[in-house]
């Protein structure tokens, strides 16, 4: 096997860059002002003292030119790769004509270091410079961002990779930061006013005639009246999947668009470590690579049980490192397609920098079902159940008894709670039949053991009720198992195994062994036509912090009224997911909540201050958020 | 003209506070915003003038808006009727804002002043509905109803049917009108988003006048229903 030199490496990439440039002038776009930048690496900085420097600058991602907020006139922002244990001082200089900032995201710090302006500090006034400093107490990727308005929409994002004081669990001979993210033309302010004033804006996948004659032909008039009758009723869109799309997203891999495809390069028999980071402002990601196995390593930074799929979601603000090990002399595609399937990043793995992976198609986008809305199956007498639903009761049933075979003698394994909260299943005669179930079912109340979620009652406050709010999940879903809308199917449809929450275990005991002391149930809740997003009815601007004590151990319970997917983010405590294992609960700093579903998670509030827990799409945030004082 | 004083005060309005979005910095949740929506500037192609608009804007927050409406039509050269009101709405139910506040009608030769009640919102079904009680001083009461379907043809190809009912409690001989159903209009439009805020279309408008409305309009030598095929331009900003 011949080795690559560095030298050849970069004359080959500097012919790739002129042939692109020539393919680009034959475009009918004018992209040539593209090529120049053909296949982007992210700049690493690394060492104790680092500075950045946030301006503006004018960048090109889609033939046109645009003002951008860039860190070190990059975007992503450099790669900053630390140690475990160091204590690092970044100094952030901010040279825009508005307040900025930079939290580190995922980071266990002091909360004045945490900078969320107005919670941590006061942000980074035009002109000034601010210290960071704090101790890496972790390791893993990470990665910071602009916590300002919407600055991180316009480029201000960047990727950590902090590497372990022991020796690394995995092993690997290659090492890539994958980092997604979603770039517009558009103003953040001006998409944030246009979703405001017609929500549907971006979505260019609506019901038509066609489709409704297409499914009258198919199903016959009763059933596609009875399918369609909840969403008309409900003036909800079953295909609403994101507010923002394609139509005005580029979506870019380390800052590449889908044109100039980042590369990574590998020899044959090499493992290769990726660290995908979802730094979108508004774009959920489904990622493969056609061809190879991926063996996810770690979720949010913190290492986990491997296992291995062939395709994951990616949350925004989530990250995933996964190991894959290509055993051919060729090119692989990292395919990136947003969950709507209105676009896509692409990059490839290759083993040689002239090879150029060829990209799949996008998967066909799907549309959502009854229990998108929390209602389950028998919540509503419908008669005509949809189609959505049909099929996720279908897959939940299935794994259920497939992993029911599994472990039948545990009776506390996380199956066993999901069919718990699955129970308008039990009258399709699919019921589980572990007594120990169906007595906690009965009984219910009480604060579930940690590691297996909750048994709470789901009660909808006052404050959900009013023209705020436009949706409440009578019936939430437990969101553990579902790989999430649009990739429900995969496994039965293309082979492809797609990961789940319940799929992660910790690698490393869980830290806190205690029991959960309380539980908090909260609601995120919006008005998708007023676009107006809060949690438990009330938007952050009306909201009194939610207070933990120092040192409890909590439940959060998070129940999704809306049929959005919310990716939830809580600042400078874990949540520790409860996936079935009390034991090796896996620590996760972003968690998705599906449509119309509930998730639990445990919190130990070990740190003392004021934080900041939000959904991480940029454009529910300001609503969609709380602070945290832990005291 | 008088109409004209209030559209350029309306427009006024609505480019300062269109203004005020642009020193917008950051990410506030209800930021002051605005809409203006021409729903219809049509012509009669059998005429080839400007025969009637409908438009409304807004200025506000997510659950509190100050709502102007304008319509009119024209005959000739000459403005036949025009309409503005000034609403406070006020968001009641996830769908459905409560809309409060003053109508003036401005006529040929005169001008007349209405209090407003009304509602405007999405219906199940996606009935898009506007109801209005309007009453005067003098104690003279009228009802208007309006609802608009959106049918999607393509994602970009829209056919819009919409119908208007309009009430009197009393005769007006002077407007008019007469008690009762006093005229029905419907029509149907077919647009082409170019982009969402710019549709041009085509459509077929047809009104009718009952009871003792269409009694009025007989005595005086006008058409009591009329059939007009437009074409015309929606857009909103």
């Amino acid at each position: 096997m011949k080795t690559v030199s560095h030298h050849e490496f970069s004359r080959r990439r500097f012919v790739l860059g002129a042939s692109t440039a020539l393919l680009a002038a034959t475009l009918p776009f004018p992209k040539s002002t593209l090529a120049a930048d053909v296949n982007n690496q992210l700049i690493s900085l690394t060492g104790k003292l680092i500075n950045l420097s946030i301006d503006y600058k004018q960048v090109n991602f889609t033939g046109r030119e645009k003002l951008a907020t860039v860190i070190n006139s990059t975007i992503p922002g450099p790669l900053l790769r630390w140690k475990e244990g160091e204590r690092v001082t970044i100094r952030v200089t901010n040279n825009l004509a508005h307040s900025s900032s930079i939290h580190w995201h995922g980071l266990i710090l002091p909360y004045q270091m945490d900078g969320v302006p107005g919670i941590s500090f006061d942000g980074i006034p035009p002109g000034e410079t601010f210290e960071y400093q704090f101790d890496l107490v972790q390791s893993g990727t990470y990665w910071y961002h602009s916590h300002s308005g919407f600055q991180e929409q316009t480029g201000m994002y960047g990727a950590i990779v902090i590497e372990p004081r022991e020796p690394d669990p995995v092993s690997f001979d290659r090492d890539f930061v994958v980092m997604l993210s979603d770039w517009s033309d558009e103003d953040p302010e001006a998409v944030y006013a246009k979703l405001k004033k017609q929500s549907d804006y971006y979505n260019f996948r609506e019901r038509t005639a066609t489709d409704l004659i297409s499914d009258i032909k198919q199903k016959g008039i009763v059933k596609t009246w009875n399918e369609r009758s909840m969403w008309n009723q409900s003036r909800m869109s079953d295909r609403d999947l994101s507010d923002v799309t394609g139509y005005t997203y580029t979506y870019l891999m380390n800052g590449n668009t889908p044109e100039q495809g980042w590369q990574g390069l590998f020899k044959n028999g090499e493992k290769v470590r990726l660290r995908f980071i979802n730094s979108a402002a508004m774009t959920i990601f489904d990622i493969r690579i056609p061809g190879l196995k991926l063996t996810v390593v770690a979720s949010d930074g913190q290492s986990v049980q491997p296992v291995s799929v062939d395709e994951f979601r990616i949350g925004v603000a989530e990250t995933y490192d996964v190991i894959v090990e290509p055993d051919s002399d060729q090119a692989y595609c990292i395919f990136a397609q947003s969950m709507d399937r209105t676009g896509y990043t692409a990059g490839s793995l290759t083993a040689h920098p002239s090879l150029k992976a060829e990209v799949p198609a996008m998967d066909p986008p799907a549309n959502l079902g009854h229990s998108d809305m929390g209602m389950a199956m028998s919540g509503m007498a419908m008669s005509g159940m949809d189609h959505g639903a049909m099929k996720r009761d279908d897959r939940t049933m299935s794994e259920l008894n497939h992993e029911a075979k599994k472990s039948q003698a545990v009776n506390h394994s996380a199956m066993n709670h999901d069919a718990m909260t699955m129970k308008p299943n039990a009258h399709q005669g699919h019921s589980m039949k572990s007594g120990m179930q169906v007595k906690r079912e009965m009984t219910g109340g009480g604060l579930g053991k940690a590691g297996f979620g909750s048994n709470s009652e789901i009660r909808h406050l006052p404050s959900e009720f009013g023209p705020h709010v436009d949706m409440r999940a009578s019936m939430p879903a437990n969101g553990l198992r579902d790989p999430g809308i649009g990739l429900r199917q995969n496994q039965s449809q293309y082979g492809r195994r797609v990961l789940n929450y319940g799929d992660l275990g910790g690698l490393h005991r869980t830290y806190d062994p205690r029991e959960p002391s309380r539980e908090i149930q909260l609601h995120l809740t919006g008005n998708m036509s007023r676009y107006m997003w809060s949690m438990n009815g009330i938007k952050f601007a009306d909201a009194e912090p939610l207070q933990l004590k120092y040192g409890e151990r909590v439940r959060i319970t998070l129940i999704n009224d809306t049929m959005m997917s919310h990716p939830m983010h809580l600042h400078g405590m874990w949540s520790e997911l409860e996936t079935g294992d009390s034991a090796y609960i896996p620590k996760k700093h972003t968690i998705i909540v599906q449509p119309g579903s509930k998730i639990s998670y445990l919190v130990s509030a070990d740190a003392r201050g004021s934080w900041a827990y939000h959904c991480h799409l940029l454009f529910h945030m300001p609503g969609m958020f709380r602070k945290v004082v832990v005291s | 003209m008088k109409l004209k004083k209030h559209i350029s005060s309306a427009i006024v309005i609505t480019a300062l506070t269109c203004a005020s979005n642009q020193s917008l910095a950051g990410a506030e949740d209800d930021p002051l915003l605005t809409k203006v929506m021409v729903n219809q500037l049509e012509s009669d192609v059998r005429k080839g003038k400007l025969s009637s608009w409908s438009a409304q804007g807004w200025l506000g927050h997510d659950l509190h808006k100050l709502w102007i409406k304008t319509e009119g039509e024209r005959v000739d050269s000459d403005t036949e009727e025009s309409e503005l009101q000034a609403l406070y709405s006020r968001a009641i139910a996830p769908y459905w804002d409560l809309q409060l506040g003053i109508r003036k009608d401005l006529l040929a030769d005169s001008s007349q002043e209405w209090g407003v009640i009304g509602l405007q919102g999405l219906a199940p079904y996606y009935f898009e509905i506007d109801a209005a009680l309007f009453v005067r001083d003098n104690g003279d009461a009228a009802f208007r109803f309006e609802a608009e379907y959106e049918l999607m043809l393509t994602q970009k190809l829209v056919l819009t049917p919409e119908v208007e009912f309009n009430f009197y409690g009393q005769n007006s001989p002077d407007n008019k009108t007469g008690s009762g159903l006093s005229n029905i209009e419907a029509g149907i439009r077919l647009r082409y988003e170019f982009i969402r805020e710019i549709a041009p279309y085509i459509g077929i408008n047809w009104s009718k006048s009952f009871g003792n409305t269409a009694d009025f309009l007989a005595t005086s030598g006008e058409s009591q229903s009329e059939t007009q095929i437009v074409v015309g331009l929606r857009a909103w900003f």
